[in-house]
């Protein structure tokens, strides 16, 4: 358990100027960085920047009218992409709605996203077929309940806590401190806790849920929630992508080991808006929104790269990287087409469904009344 | 009258017989049915799903060595384990949505509830969830999840047990509602529920619980969804389901003395609703009553009234007229018996639909 009882809890590796300078409660965590090269640095940059930019374009479709709304992702980054990269393949993601970067990391083509955010989909991609990825769920914490089902499925087929941490699986589950106090992200750390899933909790608290400040949310930090469940807590820098990446790696290690779940609180910002529906500036300190944008895991990460001697020309060609991944994002997006209407009825059921069938035939028909319609 | 409502708690029989597996095995095991009230009948049903498929789960507030508050998992932890039957912390969402879980990781959960008024708290995973995950999926995903709720009243009970919430489940999009009225459809009901790729709510009438009836194991002879005919009769036709269907034998029996001949539809199915015996029997009565304990406003009889009227309106000779539980919350049970429909206020209705 991280420094519960410390002064200052915060797990952080980078300060704010990137410099290797980790908080009194990273000790236990920095021997999980080990494990990266110089080329997992260089992705974690890479990845940021990406969707960063991504973000951005994502924005601009929506405010041109391609998408009928946008959730950024702006300023979480390093706390997406640092829970993503401790990821292993046989891992399951059970995302929000807000984790772009994280089934970009776990192979999602991004334009995916844009697909259900666009209404051609409700919900957009195979997870099976993208890392495992489960899709968004748009009510708040209703995921945290079906990742505590999926580990609990784990640890009955065995595929877990066997000592192989090159099989073992786990689960990860993002949510916010909006969600925090949903019912059902209380009820899935109960099951959790009750029955030892092999389950991360990654909690980014982004300190604002729509127009509510996690002040309205909660009295204590989020992390020392865990505790009252029964499991550790760690409350982590999470616009500091090392200290992000070093946490997740390892409570996802001790899930697969069989140690149980974990519940960590990622402490970042939301500097856009909750969607592109929203107008921040109604309810928040520009103050605070500044002092955070002084904190931006991109900026600070570039600094720690710069410090390692990772020259200009690869910084300049990520940028350049994510001017045309998010080129390629629009020139898709803009070829998104309508499904057909028979989407209506299709896999409402597994099996045959006699309302179904008949409204499905009767609309046929009804179409194909009007002159030109088609059958 | 040839039956009598329980309303009392009975100590049930802890023996289940011995179940043939299939069809095939039943040359082999010669006990082809049973005499079991409801609630064996329903746990014979969920052990041989267990039996068949070992996908299957059982979970839920109690359902472990106490075998539920109704006893119908009675005796499955002790053959099955912990890892079969789980004993779930007291939170309806937590259930549900870890079944959902569970079910997308190719488990086929039955969760039980553990009375009909404590559904609610598991109410948005069952409607904005489980009911949706197929189709949000694009067909990728099954959710083979079978929700049990045991509901109804005349079992003189305390504030939300005794409720009949099914008319909130068949609006939603995505989900199957059944009720079986008897042991014999209890038994293969359940089965069918668990086998198929849909959720299906299941709601056990528990007034029904105890009384005895046959139990044919060599087949169900109807499928999940059908509807039946289950009293032939040519004045008037009345529809129900679950405890309901008893009321109505029994309206049907008191008519047949005073020379009214009654057919008398168990529904069987809620959603969906298997509309070819109801309107066969209305285009040959041409009257039709819908009886149920449910509320009557926006109800599964309402429903049905209006889809009659839609598609046998020449053969009707009186409007279709409904027969509920009224439109309050569920009375203390001191006065139930004037909240649910008795045989009388059938019989009052179906008199009013052959005076017209």
């Amino acid at each position: 358990m991280a420094a519960s009882e410390n002064d200052s809890p915060l797990v952080q590796v980078l300060s704010t100027s990137g410099l290797v300078e980790p908080s009194e409660a990273a000790a236990e965590f920095m021997p999980y960085l080990d494990r990266l090269t110089e080329d997992d640095l260089r992705r974690f940059y890479r990845d940021m920047v990406v969707v960063r930019r991504f973000d951005k374009e994502a924005a601009n479709l929506q405010r041109q009218g391609q998408l009928a709304l946008w959730v950024p992702s702006h300023g979480q980054e390093a706390a997406q992409v640092g829970s993503a990269y401790a990821t292993r393949p046989q891992d399951h993601v059970f995302p929000s709605y807000r984790e772009h970067v994280v089934g970009m990391i776990r192979g999602l083509d991004l334009v995916d996203i844009l697909r259900m955010l666009r209404g051609v989909t409700l919900g957009g991609w195979n997870p099976e077929e993208h890392g495992n990825f489960h899709l968004y769920t748009l009510v708040l914490a209703s995921q945290t309940l079906h990742a505590t089902g999926y580990a609990m499925g784990m640890q009955l087929d065995g595929t877990t806590a066997t000592g192989n941490p090159e099989t073992d699986e786990a689960v990860i589950v993002y949510y916010g401190d909006g969600a925090s106090s949903q019912g059902d992200a209380n009820e899935a750390l109960v099951f959790a806790a009750s029955y030892q899933t092999p389950q991360v909790f990654f909690l980014q608290n982004n300190h604002w849920a729509i127009s509510v400040p996690v002040t309205r949310q909660s009295r204590t930090p989020l992390y020392l929630r865990a505790g009252g469940f029964g499991m550790p807590g760690t409350q982590v820098d999470g616009n500091d992508v090392l200290a992000s990446y070093a946490v997740t790696a390892k409570h996802l290690d001790d899930a697969r080991a069989g140690k149980g779940p974990a519940l960590i609180e990622a402490m970042t910002y939301r500097v856009g808006a909750h969607t592109t529906a929203d107008d921040p500036t109604k309810y928040r300190d520009p103050e605070e929104l500044a002092a955070w944008v002084a904190k931006d895991p991109i900026v600070r990460f570039r600094a720690y790269l710069q410090g390692l001697g990772v020259e200009q020309d690869f910084l300049d060609a990520v940028d350049e990287e994510a001017e045309d991944h998010a080129a390629d994002v629009r020139r898709r997006a803009l070829e998104i087409r309508s499904p057909e209407r028979s989407v209506i009825f299709d896999n409402v059921y597994a099996e045959p469904h006699p309302l179904i069938q008949e409204q499905k035939a009767w609309l046929d028909r009804y179409e194909a009344s009007f002159e030109g319609g088609d059958a | 009258m040839s039956d009598t409502i329980v309303t009392e708690t009975v100590v049930l029989e802890s023996a289940v017989p011995a179940v043939p597996a299939s069809a095939a095995a039943a040359s082999a095991a010669p006990a082809t049915s049973a005499n079991l009230p409801m609630a064996k009948a329903l746990n014979a049903g969920l052990r041989q799903a267990m039996l068949d498929n070992p996908k299957v789960l059982m979970m839920g507030e109690d359902i472990g060595p106490l075998g539920g508050v109704f006893r119908v998992t009675e005796g499955l932890h002790a053959e099955f384990g912990d890892k079969r039957v789980l004993d779930t912390p007291l939170a309806e969402s937590g259930i549900v949505g870890t079944a959902i879980g569970l079910a997308l990781r190719g488990y086929r959960p039955v969760c039980e509830i553990q009375f009909d008024g404590f559904v609610f708290p598991g109410f948005d995973q069952i409607t904005s969830q489980l009911s949706r995950m197929r189709n949000r999926h694009e067909g990728r995903v099954t959710m083979p999840v079978v929700i049990r709720i045991p509901y109804g009243g005349h079992i003189g009970s305390i504030e939300h047990h005794q409720e009949s919430p099914e008319a909130y489940f068949a609006h939603t999009p995505g989900l199957r509602v059944v009720s079986p009225s008897n042991p014999h459809d209890a038994y293969w009901m359940m089965q069918e529920a668990i086998a198929s790729d849909d959720p299906v709510i299941f709601f056990e009438p528990k007034s029904r619980y105890w009384p005895k009836g046959e139990v044919r194991f060599g087949a169900s002879g109807i499928p999940l969804h059908a509807s039946r005919v289950v009293r032939a009769g040519t004045d008037a036709t009345i529809v129900g389901h679950g405890a309901m269907v008893t009321v109505l034998l029994q309206a049907a029996e008191l008519a047949a003395v005073e020379g009214i001949s009654i057919e008398v539809i168990d529904l069987r199915s809620i959603s969906p609703i298997d509309y070819g015996p109801i309107l066969t029997s209305v285009e040959k009565t041409g009257h039709l009553v819908v009886a149920q304990e449910a509320y009557g406003f926006v109800s599964v009889g309402s429903e049905i009234a209006a889809t009659v009227t839609e598609r046998s309106f020449y053969h009707l000779e009186a409007p279709v007229l409904r027969v509920s539980g009224f439109d309050t919350p569920f009375p203390p049970a001191a006065v139930e018996t004037h909240f649910l429909p008795s045989p009388d206020r059938v019989l009052e209705a179906v008199d009013r639909s052959l005076a017209y």
